[in-house]
């Protein structure tokens, strides 16, 4: 008899505790205001993916602010979180969405997750940036080809990409499988935004030869940056990667101590141009609240906070952008991009023909 | 059981149903109802019946090849395994050496490390730069050395716990008949393991055949399961339907495997009626010395390798060996959430949670499965590691689609360590139920004859020795927990970093300081989990116990 | 003093206990001996509580124990396979019965080092179970047994499992141990020569039933019962047919006091005497040395008989021998 009421035990601890369940707002994490006076404000919760951050205190300001406490929740990639988004679109756990970005946007718009809002201070933006009356632009990110100078001192580093093709440039190549990573399909829709499916030298042609040039194709971009990468600084042997135009000032940022010169150049011929866009989610019970999320998204404040805590380059063009990346990582002058429609359309066909291409 | 010795039967009935009850009730809500939500999408579309996604899942030869190649390769990897675990599962049942205990601790960590740490290793390896000098990484090789590392573990103690029972006299009597060494392994003794080998291979075949970090980091393009499949097509083509079928497909054949081993189960509950006089003896002649230091010498390359190739990284910067990225570990550094000791304090604090849940859990499910044999019986037993064997895509969306009523569970972090749980939970099982059944009636008997009424046969009796089997379960819950890494990485929850969740992060981000942070979290990560596996093995002086 | 009257136990059709009536004085050792299978663990779990009766009674001094579970009772049992107590060490099972009873801890470890010093275990308290050779563990269970002074200790093959020269040695421990203590018990064996060395009365049980009982001369020099004379060990167990005061074997005859007919009879090894003059033949079949001399075995005319001798004897020797019709006993089948 007593046996089984020990066994019960842990179990009504827990069902103690699952009574606070029902809340979304946890203490004790950095994204969410602790302030020791509640203000009786609106409750948001910020779905995004898993690279979101910001320095803290910056979504207590936002509280302060405005009255609003925020819930950030982190859902795995860019891929994963939409995908939860739209799987939850009839009951959607949040509020506010960022982190889709252009690969994936044609797909959210289709589902109809996002309410049409527009920012006072999209005045602000680019025309470049903007797209869909859903969505507002917060940030962008290039996905460049990135060189180790170390490599470069007596042959010059490569300047289009129709130059990694070049035989000068054999088993220099470290690129990631665009199936299962975001810098990867940003990789191959640049292909595609260059050389085009139709002509004399199409985009599979381009691979066909990057293939015989000794392209290495990674997994993922921690495989290709730290494995393959001789800029890495973990023993890579190939000097050229995809990765993003950032990634030479943050890499200058994160070693210790911080070197003069940064070891590591963006190729900055043939970068693709991920946007990344908030949205309002349908559904939503706190519009007017989310409408102010997303304006202080878009707010000097955060914009210029944004580059060394996600390492992509803010959208609002009143923001100053660090010293960092002005010395070391400038923005490319001429990306290519796709449309996001197409994008969509032809994704998995592209993956496979590529897949078949590379294997 | 017996009235005159064990007490009421009515209230006894009433413990035992809610003994059933529990764990089936807490499968069913959180592994069967979100399953099946999601399984669902493969079936239906817009609200009606649909076989269209089945359908062109078995359409395409690219899908089947997939499932072909897991089906294989997960073969592969069982047999390579077993066969490489032997030897070691030998030595360890029959000889006694120094520093025995920590062999059988350390070999744990590689189980509970997370594959994306593992997966870095193993390119380091593995790469051209690396001791071998050719490029391996993208090889079956690869992926086949993976699996044994991570799973070498669960076939020599499975295997050498039940192997240090059996009797030294039943080979020796094969020797005495005049069988050479090779032939009284093969005809002896090998079928007297057979119940261990089965229950172990069917293990392995089971996380093999669910693999998915190992396969995305390992395998490049050629290479590619069910598991790997389902990720890509539901979050990078965010095609849910095919998704599903191919986690429909995957269920099925894991339960097909579950089915096989739960069919093994019954076999290996020998009665040991004579506490037997430890059969590992210290090494005696040369012979037996070189044989022990050789299996040693083959652990030591196997699993040590690539952990020395992490916590050789985790010392290194720009500038040679440095404390650093230990010394950094309590700032907050720009890009993470939180500093990484907040880290570590999570992934504590989920563990104790998820441990209290698994022991609870796992240890009623276990009284029901010592005490009643029967096909009913295996079947839950195998059952309750059907947790195991599900993509964890498939779990965290089963958690999004099923969770909004009655209560919102979706973004709760209550998640995490229920998560962690339904892993740990086999674990648990796994060590109480022999030792559950070690407790014979006999022994009871032995009690009330002595003079114990009945609920102080209980107390005296039952209740140490399955508390003994209770801590067990919990360090091994415990060590689970702290290495899991994806049945959690697809739900939106708030931030929560763990230590496998910070160490995915950082890994993330360019700069030797990341990468060094990475691998000082997977070395305390690793000292952790040998910490709590060897406090354990402290406790374990019988040989109670299935793993 | 036990008393079982009528005890009976079915499983389905069959009786594992048929109509036993045993009595066991105070003071008294009582080996119950039989086959596997005849009953004899069922009689004593029945005795101990551990099993229900379908008919009969056990009562104690008089008083009926029906009612009384197997705690209340205060006897001790003692298990074939000991049935130690793994999680406790050698003085944790030992004082089990004494933490029962809610005796103090002083007197405990005195009681505990007293009887581990009588089983020849002095000092072993803080052993662990497991460590210890099987007849470690058997005194160990004697030991847990006799510490809490049990009225009764009920004994259940409790050195089946040892080897025969610890086996000896251990029952001549126990028979001293016994009667130092004037233990009363019920000692269940297969064994003859254990039941025999050991007990004061010996009950023979076959299929259920209890057969003959009587003290171990007694039952030696008057089996009465063929099941009785082979579980004796008698091998030599033939047909006589009995005219004129001489029983006719076939092979050989000699004078008789028993009346003229068929009979049984058994030819002990004390009845043979080998002598070269002896007036019967025989072929030996096998010689086993003990003791100093050698026990013969050797055929005639299909039966096999057994003698000592002096001599050396290989297989398929002739042997002479004679037979002493006083020694030789008249059995029913």
């Amino acid at each position: 008899m007593r046996r089984y009421l020990i066994m019960l035990l842990p179990l009504t601890l827990l069902a103690a505790a699952c009574g606070n369940t029902g809340e979304r707002a946890v203490p004790g994490t950095d994204q969410t205001s602790t302030s020791t006076e509640e203000t009786p404000g609106d409750h948001l919760t910020l779905m995004t993916h898993d690279s979101f951050a910001l320095s803290d205190g910056m979504l207590d300001t936002f509280t302060e602010q405005t009255g609003i406490t925020v819930t950030v929740l982190e859902s795995g990639d860019a891929g994963t979180m939409l995908s939860q988004a739209i799987l939850t679109k009839d009951n959607p756990i949040a509020d506010v969405l960022y982190g889709v970005d252009n690969t994936f946007l044609s797909r959210a718009l289709s589902e109809g997750i996002f309410l049409e809002y527009q920012s006072p201070l999209l005045s602000s933006v680019p025309d470049s940036l903007m797209t869909d009356p859903h969505v507002t632009p917060i940030d962008f990110g290039d996905v460049c080809v990135n060189y180790d100078k170390a490599a470069f001192t007596a042959t010059p580093p490569p300047e289009t990409l129709a130059d990694l093709t070049d035989p000068g440039y054999r088993d220099m190549l470290a690129v990631e499988d665009p199936a299962s990573s975001s810098p990867g399909m940003a990789f191959l829709l640049a292909t595609i935004a260059t050389f085009g499916e139709d002509g004399d030298y199409t985009w599979l042609d381009y691979w066909s030869d990057l293939k015989n040039n000794g392209v290495a194709v990674a997994s993922g971009w921690e495989e290709a940056y730290y494995s393959d990468f001789s800029g890495g600084g973990e023993g890579g042997e190939r000097p050229l990667v995809v990765s993003y135009a950032s990634s030479p000032a943050v890499g200058v940022y994160f070693t210790d101590p911080p070197p003069a010169d940064a070891p590591t150049g963006s190729l900055l011929n043939g970068c693709f141009r991920q946007v990344e866009y908030a949205g309002i989610l349908a559904g939503t019970a706190h519009q007017d609240a989310a409408a102010k999320l997303v304006d202080f998204l878009l707010s000097v404040p955060v914009q210029e906070d944004i580059p060394l805590n996600m390492f992509v380059f803010p959208a609002n063009s009143e923001a100053k952008v660090p010293q960092v990346f002005t010395d070391f990582s400038p923005v490319p002058v001429a990306p290519v991009t796709v449309a996001v429609e197409t994008i969509e359309q032809n994704r998995e066909r592209w993956i496979n023909e590529w897949t078949d291409t590379l294997r | 059981m017996d009235q005159r010795v064990d007490g009421h039967p009515a209230l006894r009935r009433v413990g035992k149903i809610a003994l059933v009850a529990i764990p089936v009730a807490f499968l069913a809500y959180f592994f069967v109802y979100p399953l099946l939500s999601v399984l669902a999408t493969g079936f239906t579309a817009d609200g009606r019946l649909d076989f269209g996604p089945i359908d062109s899942v078995f359409r395409r030869p690219a899908l089947l090849d997939v499932a072909w190649f897991t089906l294989w390769q997960a073969t592969a990897s069982t047999i390579l395994t077993v066969v490489a675990a032997l030897p070691a599962a030998h030595v360890l049942a029959r000889y006694e050496f120094r520093g025995k205990r920590f062999v059988r601790a350390a070999i744990v960590v590689p189980f509970v490390l997370p594959t994306v740490v593992v997966g870095s290793a193993f390119l380091a390896l593995l790469g051209p730069s690396g001791p071998v000098g050719i490029d391996l990484r993208h090889t079956i090789w690869a992926i086949l050395l993976a699996h044994v590392f991570f799973n070498y573990s669960i076939v020599v103690r499975t295997v050498s716990t039940y192997w240090e029972r059996l009797d030294p006299a039943l080979e020796e009597a094969g020797a005495m008949l005049g069988a050479t060494r090779f032939r009284v392994f093969w005809r002896v003794t090998l079928p007297l393991l057979r119940p261990a080998l089965a229950s172990a291979a069917s293990l392995v075949f089971l996380f093999t055949f669910t693999s998915f970090g190992i396969i995305l980091i390992l395998g490049g393009l050629q290479y590619s399961t069910l598991d790997v499949e389902i990720w890509r097509q539901a979050t990078g083509l965010l095609d849910f339907n095919v998704a599903a079928a191919l986690a429909l497909l995957q269920i099925i054949g894991i339960t097909l495997i579950l089915f096989l081993y739960s069919r093994y189960q019954e076999r290996r509950s020998v009665e040991f009626e004579h506490s037997v006089a430890a059969a590992a003896k210290p090494m005696q002649s040369r012979r037996e010395r070189l044989t022990v230091l050789a299996n040693l010498l083959f652990m030591l390359l196997l699993l040590g390798t690539p952990l020395f190739v992490l916590i050789d990284r985790s010392f290194r910067s720009a500038n040679g060996y440095t404390l650093a990225a230990y010394r950094n570990l309590n700032e907050r550094v720009a890009g993470m959430a939180a500093p990484a000791t907040t880290a570590i304090w999570n992934s504590a604090r989920f563990a104790v949670v998820a441990t209290l849940l698994a022991v609870a859990i796992g240890l009623a499910a276990a009284t029901v499965i010592a005490y009643r044999r029967g096909w009913l019986s295996r079947s839950f037993d195998a059952l309750l590691m059907l947790p195991l064997g599900t993509s964890a895509v498939t779990l965290g969306f089963g958690f999004l689609l099923a969770f909004d009523a009655p209560i919102d569970l979706r973004t709760s972090i209550w998640i995490i360590p229920i998560a962690h749980s339904m892993v740990a939970i086999p674990f648990v099982v796994r060590t109480a139920v022999p030792v559950m059944r070690s407790v014979r009636h006999r022994l009871r008997e032995a009690a009330a004859m002595l003079g114990a009424p009945p609920n102080r046969v209980w107390r005296e009796i039952d209740l140490p020795l399955v508390t003994r089997a209770a801590l067990i379960g919990a360090g091994f819950a415990f060590a689970v927990s702290l290495g899991e890494f994806g049945a959690t990485s697809f739900l939106a929850l708030p931030s929560n970093p763990t230590l496998p969740t910070a160490i995915f992060r950082l890994l993330g981000r360019p700069g030797t300081e990341s990468f060094s942070s990475a691998m000082a979290l997977s070395t305390i990560l690793m000292v952790a989990t040998t910490v709590t596996i060897f406090a354990i093995e402290r406790s374990r002086t019988e040989g109670l116990g299935d793993f | 003093m036990l008393q079982g009257l009528r005890l009976t136990v079915t499983f389905g059709d069959t009786y594992a206990l048929d109509a036993v009536n045993l009595t066991v004085h105070d003071s008294e050792i009582v080996a119950v001996m039989g086959p596997s299978g005849c009953g004899k663990t069922t009689l004593l779990r029945s005795l101990a509580g551990l099993q229900n009766l379908d008919i009969g009674t056990v009562t104690w001094n008089g008083r009926n124990l029906r009612n009384v579970p197997p705690h209340e009772r205060g006897f001790g049992f003692m298990f074939q396979d000991y049935a130690l107590f793994p999680h406790l060490s050698v003085a944790g099972n030992v004082q089990f019965g004494l933490r029962m009873q809610d005796v103090d801890w002083v007197r405990r470890e005195e009681r505990v080092a007293h009887v581990l010093d009588i089983v020849g275990l002095a000092g072993y308290q803080k052993r662990l179970v497991h460590e210890l050779s099987g007849g470690e563990q058997q005194r160990v269970a004697l030991a847990r047994t006799l510490a809490p002074s049990p009225r009764l200790i009920l004994l259940d093959e409790p050195i089946g499992a040892l080897d025969r020269s610890l086996r000896e040695h251990l029952t001549a421990e126990m028979k001293a141990i016994f009667s130092e203590l004037s233990v009363t018990a019920i000692y269940v064996t297969h064994d003859r020569d254990e039941a025999f060395a050991i007990a004061d009365t010996v009950a023979v049980m076959d299929s259920g039933r209890l057969i003959r009982k009587g003290t171990p001369q007694d039952l030696w020099a008057d089996p009465r019962n063929e099941f009785v004379a082979r579980m004796l060990g008698f091998t030599a167990i033939v047909d006589a047919k009995v005219l004129e005061g001489a029983a006719d074997l076939g092979w050989t005859r000699f004078e008789s006091a028993l009346p003229p007919g068929e009979h049984r009879l058994v030819i002990p090894p004390h009845a043979v005497t080998v002598a070269s003059d002896g007036p019967n033949t025989g072929t030996v079949s096998g010689a086993t040395f003990r003791s100093g001399e050698y026990t013969v075995r050797f055929r005639v005319d299909d039966v096999e008989l057994t003698g000592t001798s002096r001599r050396r004897f290989e297989i398929g020797d002739d042997i002479s021998f004679h037979i002493n019709p006083d020694s030789v006993l008249s059995v029913e089948s």
